[in-house]
């Protein structure tokens, strides 16, 4: 499938350090893609290079075959970046159609497509109202309405979530998927694993500014799974240890095991098959993203970087 | 192009439509013509006579001193203190000088001066006034002995006239005018740049605050944002002062009209009333109409707009570079606005030199050099181009200006660019300098 954005060795320099070294990944059109990263990670900055705002010190973006030009394809993208707020004063309606307007649509189309996403999110009645009389949640939808108004290629999503009830953040997420259906490509940067195992196809991680991490969630999850097994027996069998695993954890008839190297598993369920209990249940289990982000974070100098002042 | 039109747009009309801007525009001058109107009308109406009796039984004064239209001099007799005490009382007299008989200035005696309430400064120094001038005058004539005529005759000054090698007579009510409108000038420039500026910058602070700034910037290029904001508000600046103009001469107008007599005895009102009616008195009211002609009014308006215009896009670029720099705490602005705000006072310092002395060196370096050229150079317009601003130097003014705000636009543009998307730290001056020439 052919790529939406193709980054190759983008390398940005702030005066007292690399804030994004050496990275290189492509995205798939219609794809969902997680970038995650601990703070201070790079991933503003990159996402920053990508939306245009900063240009890369050396590399080159190929966006939808071309290489990337912002002043034309910046319509083509949408962007909700982490920091994110409104004009208080202005009335919402006005605020849509004027921020759509700056991406490059005509104050009719801009206006059109404004009343269809008010329709569609069921915020007609906010139209003027002003954005200091909204809720965090409401103006988070808001926010998320301006950036995919205009139907963008590529929408690039920091944080999306932060701040809505449940209720909404379905409704967000519906929203997403269809907006993949749809053709379009989003970038999802978030610290909320769960999230991300949930909505993402294919996931990066950067830390300190370089790409540890590339792969489709199923493939990185192979990648660190550590031969763990639960098993469930009908009862206690009177040899419980084997040299082919050892227990990690045990809870009445249900061992946590981890395989050691040269066996499969196979050797462990003939190990119980042969003591003549009856194996309920055999899981394979496979690390958490939220694990092997803390496995591959942990111990690095990202928290002191995040910390260290930007500029 | 077009993303600085839709943001500029946006800018103006979000201030033109807020009822402050309304209060501001229309009722500001109402009230300050309104408040003056009353000052007026309590000068005019209120005839406060404060009557002084001289009881002068030493002859010091020759029965006459001149009064004041609101204070009343009168010669009395055979009074005593006490008798006069009691006039005091019974609100016959405000107060009174008696000079005993005795009475010898240059033994060192002083004349006193009683009153029944404390006498305000003015009248003080009213009261003061006249009764050296008519002590003197006694003096003069009987030291001298000859009659009032001839000292009058002695007295008179030499009115003399000045002119330039041209040829050009120069009389008082020109360089008079020119002063009154070069200072005005200067000083309206002088607000502008303070009252713009300062809104630019907390359009710009508004922005990063709110969080906004990012999204903004995400579909167009900071420059654009900046250059949006700071014509928006440029345009909500002359709006704002074309009403005040008009606004100021109709009520000016209506006021003389309201109170026709404030114009001549209240000299601050209608400078040019007041200049026509001493004229019409002398007779030479084709003197003042002269050298009104004489001054080039197009010419002064053409410049003010441009130094208007030239002014405020140079240092609103500034401002907006300061207001990209600060977080939330506006006492950060304070100390990186102090270099911004010290070339506009030096301008206007320079420019209360330059109405006194046009052609002097420190005005022209003033009128050239641009950080304060749009201040300074309108105070020295007014006297004539090119008699006292050669065509060079205004050329030259014009040319150092664009240039001036081309860089500042350009040096503003690049801290504004690093500085609206940096959050939480406190910025100083030697950072801004490293963002300015950074390359990128």
């Amino acid at each position: 499938m052919a790529s939406i954005l193709e980054l190759h060795n983008l390398k940005k320099h702030y005066a007292s350090q690399k804030a994004v070294d050496d990275i290189s990944f492509n995205i798939e059109k219609g794809s969902i893609f997680g970038l995650l990263g601990p703070n201070g990670a790079g991933k503003t900055t990159l996402l920053r290079m990508i939306t245009g705002i900063f240009y890369p010190d050396s590399g080159n973006i190929i966006f939808d075959g071309r290489a990337f030009e912002p002043e034309n394809d910046i319509i083509k993208i949408g962007y909700m970046p982490e920091e994110r707020g409104l004009y208080k004063k202005m009335k919402i309606g006005e605020q849509a159609v004027y921020l759509a307007q700056l991406k490059g649509l005509s104050k009719s189309e801009a206006l059109e497509k404004v009343r269809f996403w008010f329709k569609k999110l069921e915020m007609e009645t906010w139209w003027h109202k002003k954005v200091e009389d909204l809720s965090k949640g409401m103006s988070q939808k808001l926010q998320f309405l301006i950036t995919v108004l205009h139907e963008p290629k590529l929408i690039i999503l920091d944080e999306p979530f932060s701040g809505l009830d449940p209720v909404n953040a379905n409704l967000i997420k519906d929203e997403i998927y269809g907006l993949a259906q749809r053709g379009s490509t989003i970038i999802f940067s978030t610290h909320r694993m769960e999230q991300v195992e949930e909505i993402c196809d294919h996931i990066v991680l950067v830390n300190l500014g370089k790409k540890i991490l590339d792969g489709t969630v199923a493939e990185v999850k192979q990648q660190f799974k550590e031969n763990k097994f639960s098993i469930k027996l009908s009862g206690i069998p009177e040899i419980v240890e084997d040299k082919a695993y050892q227990i990690i954890n045990h809870k009445a008839n249900e061992f946590i095991m981890k395989i050691n190297e040269g066996y499969k598993s196979n050797d462990v369920l003939q190990h119980f098959i042969a003591q003549d209990v009856t194996i309920e249940s055999f899981n394979e289990i496979l690390p958490t993203l939220n694990d092997i982000f803390i496995h591959l974070v942990e111990g690095t100098k990202s928290v002191a970087r995040a910390f260290e002042k930007q500029s | 192009m077009n993303k600085i039109w839709i943001i500029a747009q946006r800018e103006f009309l979000s201030r033109v439509q807020k009822k402050t801007f309304l209060l501001t525009t229309i009722l500001l001058p109402v009230i300050i013509f309104g408040l003056y109107g009353l000052i007026i009308y309590f000068a005019v109406k209120t005839t406060d006579n404060y009557k002084v009796a001289i009881a002068d039984n030493a002859n010091l004064f020759g029965g006459k001193i001149e009064s004041r239209d609101d204070i009343k001099f009168q010669f009395v007799k055979n009074e005593t203190i006490a008798s006069l005490k009691n006039k005091i009382a019974n609100k016959e007299i405000d107060g009174y000088v008696f000079v005993p008989a005795d009475f010898d200035a240059s033994k060192g005696n002083n004349i006193s001066f009683v009153s029944g309430k404390t006498v305000g400064l003015m009248n003080r120094e009213h009261i003061q006034k006249r009764i050296d001038e008519a002590m003197q005058e006694r003096k003069l004539l009987t030291s001298l002995n000859i009659n009032k005529k001839e000292l009058d005759s002695l007295q008179h000054s030499n009115d003399i006239k000045f002119s330039t090698v041209e040829g050009k007579e120069e009389n008082d009510t020109k360089v008079g005018i020119s002063y009154g409108v070069g200072y005005a000038s200067g000083f309206l420039i002088y607000l502008i740049l303070f009252i713009y500026g300062t809104m630019v910058m907390r359009g710009v602070m508004e922005e990063k605050t709110n969080r906004i700034a990012e999204v903004i910037i995400s579909s167009v290029k900071p420059f654009q944002l900046m250059m949006g904001k700071i014509t928006g508000i440029g345009a909500v600046g002359l709006v704002q002062f074309l009403i005040w103009i008009t606004l100021t001469i109709s009520l000016r107008v209506g006021m003389v009209l309201l109170f026709p007599d404030a114009a001549d005895s209240n000299p601050s009102i209608g400078v040019a009333t007041h200049a026509l009616e001493e004229a019409k008195n002398s007779g030479a009211v084709n003197a003042v109409l002269g050298s009104l002609s004489d001054i080039n009014f197009p010419l002064i308006i053409g410049c003010f707009i441009f130094y208007f215009i030239g002014g405020y896009l140079l240092y609103s670029s500034l401002f907006a570079a300061v207001g990209s720099a600060v977080n939330e705490d506006p006492q950060d602005a304070q100390s990186l606005l102090l270099p911004i705000t010290m070339p506009i006072i030096f301008g206007i310092v320079i420019m209360t030199k330059a109405v006194n002395d046009p052609t002097c060196g420190l005005a022209v370096f003033g009128s050239l050099f641009p950080l304060t050229s749009p201040i300074v150079m309108m105070a020295r317009i007014p006297f004539g181009v090119p008699n006292a601003v050669p065509y060079w130097q205004l050329a030259l003014s014009v040319v150092l200006l664009i240039g001036g705000f081309i860089f500042t636009t350009w040096v503003s543009a690049k801290i504004y660019r690093v500085g609206i998307l940096m959050y939480g730290k406190k910025i100083t001056w030697k950072e801004l300098w490293k963002w300015a020439w950074r390359k990128n």
